[in-house]
């Protein structure tokens, strides 16, 4: 591990940064320009590992490990989220035959 | 140093992929290789406790989950009619402003010191159990009741409409 943890001794931490805000944004354009209600619950799942990954880089960066217990709260969240979601996209496909987003625009039909 | 970046130009081309591919499988077969390039940074950075826990519930729970509710309707071909062009074309400039003004306030930084490791032992399993049963004991049995709700909920939402059909 200590040659492995040599790696990243030189990255600054603006790289961390820039890749995170990079991802991040892509998660932002799957959601704006996808109909597919799974790719969008996708894009959303990327945005929030994006965040996780900078909650680390910062908390090796301060050398405090709270960063990475709120990442872990994080990713139970995000499985109850998950759940939850596909849960709710079975049962649109089971009403509307469709998990295309345009049909949801009636909340009642 | 060159790990890191080489790792990192395959987050961003997985994670293109994703948003890009047509077939929903694929998109999520390139989702499961973007996660695990992300455990690949949480290695990195010496995290060794999420780096597990990044694969088995991000890879092994959450994306399985994802493949089997896409099994479950079978979408294979016509699987979404096209958006208009206008739309993805606004998309794009949208999220190209929110990176183009993240990259600007960083500039506006400059400064930027090395991601260092100061203390080794910081993400291993000893470290962080004795700050999660310490400090954050209260909220981790909250989560536990969170689990449980979401998975009721779950539940009840999956079989919910058998029961009004026959209502």
């Amino acid at each position: 591990m200590d040659t492995i943890s040599h790696n990243i001794q030189a990255v600054p931490l603006n790289h961390y940064l820039l890749l995170c805000a990079t991802i991040f944004s892509i998660g932002v354009i799957g959601v704006l320009t996808r109909r597919n209600a799974i790719i969008i619950f996708m894009s959303v799942e990327l945005m929030l590992n994006s965040v996780n990954l900078l909650l680390t880089a910062f908390s090796v960066y301060r050398g405090d490990a709270t960063g990475q217990v709120f990442v872990f709260f994080i990713m139970a969240l995000a499985a109850a989220e998950v759940a939850v979601g596909l849960a709710i996209i079975v049962m649109i496909y089971r009403n509307t035959n469709s998990i295309d987003i345009n049909v949801l625009n009636k909340l009642k039909n | 140093m060159s790990t890191f970046y080489f790792i990192a130009f395959l987050s961003v081309f997985f994670s293109i992929l994703v948003i890009t591919a047509k077939n929903p499988v694929h998109s999520i077969l390139y989702l499961i290789i973007t996660f695990f390039t992300f455990t690949i940074h949480y290695i990195l950075m010496n995290a060794e406790f999420l780096a597990v826990v990044n694969f088995i519930v991000y890879m092994g729970a959450i994306l399985v989950l994802f493949l089997y509710t896409l099994m479950l309707m079978n979408l294979n071909k016509e699987s979404e009619p096209h958006k208009s062009i206008l739309i993805k074309i606004v998309g794009f400039i949208a999220g190209g402003c929110f990176l183009a003004t993240i990259v600007a306030a960083l500039k506006a930084l400059h400064v930027s010191q090395p991601v260092i490791l100061q203390n080794p032992g910081l993400g291993l399993v000893k470290n962080l159990g004795g700050i999660l049963f310490n400090e954050y004991l209260l909220p981790f049995e909250l989560s536990s009741i969170l689990l449980l709700s979401a998975m009721v909920g779950a539940v009840l939402l999956a079989t919910k409409d058998k029961e009004s059909k026959t209502a």
